[in-house]
């Protein structure tokens, strides 16, 4: 058995030189001493590749990315494992998927045209939205995350949602939201189930189409990452611009009148929307520019930021929460008393990490980005 | 008025719809009960496939989702009544899995009335007849799910 050639090529995996340096970053090689990108590689490349295949550690990959920045030539190391999974994938191997799976059947689920979802429940009496318009809101899983984890983690997912109506509206935008969006698709993409992806894709953008969109926004990093990069390098683009919210709301960051808020906050910067999209200095700018807001960086932040510890929900193992851990130290450590996330996922793992153990818990609150702006903006 | 629609397609087509329904069934008291109604030969419909837990508090939404995902009409989760579970607290946790099991249903736009939790005991035979009749039912009045792909 042997990773196709072509595969090989596309991600670069031919060029390795086995110099190692991406398992020396790699934040779950430092915790899981059976986990090696290097290996992987090697296994892939000069070896059976079954051995791989089969290994349940193909699985726990981050695809944060993390590896890429330090490698010399440049290997797709996320690529080379979507590819390698897609692979295992067809003879029949899986993960260990997290909640049972449960995330993974929505996502299958809603591939379904004939489903009518019922998603829109959160949009209250205050938010303004249109049926028709030039800008769109992509709310992403924020729904089903509600109805699955809200109880639990004492949070509400749809707050995201609703808060970045809430910003959009702010600035005079009253955005267009489909009553029967489906799931970006992309977990399914890095997990190798490709064909799910292009099903997912095509519904989505197919809607897009109708609805004669010329902005899409979305407050998810994934969902900026899919509607930005990967449905184009799929399935073609389409005629619209795509805007993380933390982009939107730094370009227009002199239309805002916060108000004071009196805190010291730190930002994780979620892999999706760092390494991948580049997108650094807006949500930066745009905390500092609150009044009062007082703020630090991780130990390890930007290009070297680390991921909340699981993706896909694949594979979270006492790694993860390893991961987690220290990431919550960090923030400790940095002084602040908020740690700000532009992504809905990072705080439920963070939120997870932080319930258990009452002796463990650092007490540090977790908020989103449009959580946070939204408060800055209440009046 | 979905529910009409399938209804002329059935008629037109002749061809009656048997709902598949998954039941899940705890082994101290539903698993029991249900094999009860079949040792006192009480007769009633085979539409359903029966799948036996430990505890009614081990089937989260994941199972309930994977169901649906390949294809079920409806989903029926069974269990002791309050204060038999042979884990003290299964049930209850049972109750909490379900009403997440219930929103998610929901919010996929599934009929809510696919899904349903009840208690049957050992002892409880013809009531297990009783609910299994009733439920097919309600699910063959419901029509086929939209994901169920054979029956489109
Ligand atoms: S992508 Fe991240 S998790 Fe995967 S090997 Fe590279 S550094 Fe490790
Ligand atoms: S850092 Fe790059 S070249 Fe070095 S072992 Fe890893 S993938 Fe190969
Ligand atoms: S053992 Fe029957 S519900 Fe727990």
């Amino acid at each position: 058995m042997t990773i196709a050639t072509d595969k090989l090529k596309s991600n670069r995996a031919f060029l390795c030189l086995e110099c190692g340096k991406c398992t020396a970053v790699c934040p779950i090689s430092r915790y899981n001493e059976l986990f090696s990108p290097r290996r992987m590689l090697a296994e892939g490349l000069f070896y059976d590749a079954e051995n791989l295949i089969s290994d349940k550690l193909l699985w726990s990959c981050l695809t944060c990315q993390l590896c890429s920045q330090r490698c010399p030539v440049d290997v797709r190391f996320s690529e080379y494992m979507r590819d390698v999974r897609a692979d295992a994938y067809l003879q029949g191997k899986r993960g260990n998927p997290s909640h049972g799976g449960a995330l993974h059947y929505i996502m299958e689920m809603v591939s379904e045209s004939k489903l009518k979802q019922n998603r829109t429940g959160w949009i209250n009496g205050d938010l303004k939205v249109k049926k028709k318009g030039d800008v769109l809101y992509f709310v992403g899983c924020l729904p089903y995350y509600q109805d699955f984890f809200a109880k639990d983690f004492d949070f509400s997912p749809v707050s995201i949602a609703a808060d970045t109506v809430k910003i959009l509206n702010y600035l005079g935008i009253e955005p267009v939201i489909l009553d029967n969006e489906r799931c970006c698709g992309h977990d399914l993409y890095w997990l190798g189930q490709l064909q799910k992806f292009d099903e997912l894709g095509e519904e989505n953008m197919k809607q897009f189409e109708k609805s004669e969109v010329k902005t899409i926004v979305t407050a998810c990093p994934e969902c900026a990452l899919v509607l930005k990069r990967l449905y184009p390098e799929r399935l073609g683009s389409g005629k619209y611009e795509v805007k993380h919210i933390t982009e939107l709301v730094a370009e227009n960051i002199d239309k805002f009148n916060f108000k004071e808020l009196g805190e010291k906050a730190t930002y994780q910067d979620p892999c999706r929307l760092g390494r991948y999209l580049n997108v650094y200095d807006q949500p930066r700018d745009s905390i500092k520019s609150i009044p009062g807001v007082e703020f630090t960086e991780l130990a390890h932040c930007r290009r070297g930021a680390i991921c909340c510890g699981t993706t896909n929900w694949m594979n979270c193992d006492i790694t993860s929460k390893q991961i987690q851990k220290s990431r919550l130290q960090e923030a400790v450590q940095s002084g602040a008393g908020t740690l700000i996330t532009a992504c809905p996922k990072c705080q439920i793992h963070f939120r997870c990490a932080e319930m258990g153990d009452e002796n463990e818990k650092t007490g540090i609150e977790i908020t989103d980005f449009v959580n946070f702006i939204a408060k800055a903006i209440d009046n | 008025m979905a529910k009409s629609a399938e209804k002329t397609k059935k008629s037109k087509s002749k061809k009656v719809f048997t709902p598949n329904i998954v039941a899940f069934a705890c082994n101290w008291c539903s698993y029991a009960g249900a094999d009860a109604a079949g040792v006192n030969r009480l007769q009633h419909s085979p539409n359903f496939r029966i799948i036996r837990t430990m505890c009614s508090g081990r089937v989260t939404p994941a199972f309930v989702l994977k169901a649906f995902n390949a294809g079920a009409d409806g989903v029926l989760v069974s269990g002791c009544h309050f204060g038999d579970c042979h884990y003290i607290f299964g049930n209850h946790k049972a109750v909490e899995q379900f009403d997440k099991t219930k929103a998610l249903v929901k919010t996929l736009g599934l009929d809510e009335r696919r899904v349903r939790l009840e208690w049957v005991s050992a002892a409880e035979g013809p009531r297990w007849a009783e609910l299994i009749n009733e439920f097919v039912e309600q699910i063959t009045a419901l029509g086929p799910s939209p994901l169920n792909h054979k029956k489109k």
